[in-house]
Parts: C-alpha cells; sequence; structure tokens
C-alpha cells in the first residue's frame, strides 16, 4: 500500500515539475483569537471576494476546519495558487467557564467547549494532510506557549515551510521582536489582519515560500 | 508530583508514554520529564487530552517545554535517524498548574494543591 502511495507522490511531484505548477495546501493555525479567521478572510476576501468564517472576541469560535480551494495569489512577479484551511483554535485545555465569562449560558458554553474540543483533535488530523502552515501569533501575547512550541516542531519534524504572522501589530503593546527572539530560524512577517497593513508583504512572503 | 527518567521514557513507545502521562495527571499528578516528548508525541498527547475531558472533571493540561533541538548530522541522514533533541518537559492538570512565566532560559509556573 505504502509504495502505491509512494507512486503516486512521486507522479505528483513529476506532475508538478513538468507544468511548473504552483498549488499547495496550506493551513492556517494558532492559539484561539490569534486572529485566524480573520486572516483567511483578508487573503481569500482579496484574492477571491469571498468571505470563509464568522469572527468573534468569544475564544474557539471556529470549531470545525474551513477549507477554500484555488485561492490565487499574485505578487512580486510569483503566482501561487492555494487551498487554504482554516484550522480551529489549538488548545492544551478547555473549560466551559471560561465562556460564561464571556456572559454564555451554561449549556451554551457546555456546546462549545464540546465542540471546540473536537476543533482541536480537528485542527490536528489536518496536520497530516497540508504543503505548509502559517501560523499566526497574537503579537501582543508572549509567544513562547506550547501551542506555538508544539505546531513550530511538527512542522520542523515534517520538513514543511513554515511562515509565522506576527498579527495585531495596530495594539499598542504590540512586540513582534519577542516572537522572532523566541523562533529566529523561521521567515516573519507582521500584519494587522484586521486593518490589512503590511498585508502585501505576507502575500510576498507566501507567494515566495508556497509557491 | 512523578519525575520520570529518560531510561524510563527511552524503553516506552509513544503510546504507552501518553497513557502514562494522561492517566497521573488526570489523577492530579504533576509529570516531569527528564527528556521530553517527540514534537509528534506532542500533538498525539493534546489529541488524547481532547478526547479525555470532561465538562466538571478534567478541562485538559497545562504542558511547558521548550522548542527541541535538531542536531541532525551527517550520519545521522544515512542512517535514517532523526536528529531531534527533546528536552525537559513539566505537565500537569489545567486547574493545578498555571505558567506564569516562560522565556528562552526559564519556565516559572503556579501549583495549586487541593483545587
Amino acid at each position: 500500500m505504502s509504495v502505491i502511495r509512494s507512486l503516486k507522490m512521486n507522479f505528483a511531484v513529476w506532475i508538478k515539475w513538468i507544468f511548473g505548477k504552483k498549488r499547495a495546501r496550506i493551513g492556517i493555525y494558532g492559539p484561539p483569537n490569534a486572529g485566524k479567521t480573520t486572516l483567511a478572510n483578508r487573503i481569500v476576501r482579496d484574492w477571491s471576494g469571498m468571505e470563509t468564517g464568522g469572527i468573534s472576541h468569544i475564544p474557539h469560535e471556529t470549531r470545525r476546519a474551513l477549507r477554500t480551494d484555488g485561492v490565487v495569489i499574485n505578487a512580486n512577479g510569483s503566482t501561487v495558487e492555494l487551498d487554504i484551511v482554516d484550522t480551529p483554535g489549538m488548545a492544551t485545555k478547555i473549560d466551559f467557564r471560561e465562556f460564561m465569562a464571556y456572559g454564555l449560558e451554561e449549556e451554551e458554553a457546555k456546546r462549545r467547549a464540546k465542540e471546540a474540543t473536537e476543533g482541536v483533535i480537528e485542527a490536528i488530523k489536518w496536520l497530516e494532510d497540508l504543503d505548509g502552515i502559517l501560523l499566526v501569533m497574537d503579537s501582543t501575547e508572549d509567544p513562547y506557549t506550547q501551542v506555538n512550541v508544539t505546531v513550530v516542531g511538527n512542522m520542523e519534524a515534517r520538513k514543511l515551510p513554515l511562515l509565522i504572522v506576527a498579527n495585531k501589530m495596530d495594539l499598542p503593546r504590540a512586540a513582534p521582536s519577542r516572537i522572532k527572539a523566541a523562533f529566529p530560524q523561521h521567515p516573519l512577517v507582521t500584519i494587522s489582519a484586521l486593518e490589512g497593513s503590511n498585508i502585501d508583504d505576507l502575500y510576498v512572503a507566501i507567494a515566495r515560500h508556497f509557491g | 508530583m512523578d519525575l520520570i527518567s529518560a531510561e524510563r521514557l527511552e524503553s516506552m513507545s509513544s503510546m504507552e508514554k501518553i497513557r502514562l502521562i494522561l492517566g497521573k495527571v488526570k489523577r492530579g499528578n504533576i509529570v516531569v520529564l527528564e527528556l521530553g516528548l517527540t514534537p509528534e508525541e506532542e500533538v498525539k498527547l493534546i489529541e488524547m487530552t481532547m478526547t479525555e475531558i470532561r465538562l466538571d472533571e478534567f478541562s485538559g493540561i497545562e504542558i511547558e517545554s521548550y522548542p527541541v533541538k535538531n542536531e541532525s548530522t551527517f550520519i545521522n541522514k544515512i542512517l535514517g535517524k532523526s536528529g531531534i533533541k527533546t528536552r525537559m518537559t513539566v505537565i500537569g492538570p489545567a486547574n493545578q498548574l498555571r505558567t506564569v512565566e516562560k522565556d528562552k532560559y526559564q519556565i516559572s509556573t503556579k501549583v495549586s494543591v487541593g483545587d
């Protein structure tokens, strides 16, 4: 079975080499509330005019992976076609009482917590089917979270390209230099997905790394 | 608190390690691994943790480690061995272990007893 899979993979590589097709499936990862869906919406809206998912200040708003295929990005003379997977926020703990602090009723909070656990599992499963990752970090937060450490470690172990997106540069407490210091071995682009600041730099970096 | 030696960890399969850790943490223990988990094991631990979360009993884990070191050498590549060096890791129940501060050189945690 693995021989057949290996032959299929080699065939796909050859097709890509012969026709020069630059297509990649990338996942948008990060902890809850880092701005993953805001970024996914920004990318998809800029290049295809659509939206992917709803956003909220309550953590774990995205509890199912949202996939948008065939987003073509042209930047700096390079073109890349992406299948973008906006994944649920990764976490090691989920407590329904935290959702109640945002004003949700107990039943609603429990339902969201249950769905959030399933979302984390779904995000993990997607790691197997990606060509690269945009790891979104909140520039106002400590970058040494275990989610960041684990996602970076997995990409390095799988030898897949990783681009760190230091988001929320529009906020006064933003300190993307802390992220750069924590993960100096990986390329980093500082943006505000909400306001669109530096978003063109991100598109150039995406075309360079995933094209 | 349980400190688990590198020798014991090296003799265990990935799933045995994860089962051991989750079993101890669900009983309220804090586990310190002399040699941590590989990135693949960490992600598997998170996945298993999600399946074990019970609304009023177990809300998950707090896990802290440093990024793995990749020390792959030419010989390792020829032999097909991974050059990944795992590092000391602390894991505990989310309602008892809380990370206060973490930087490149130090992890500071707060442990609550009897929560």
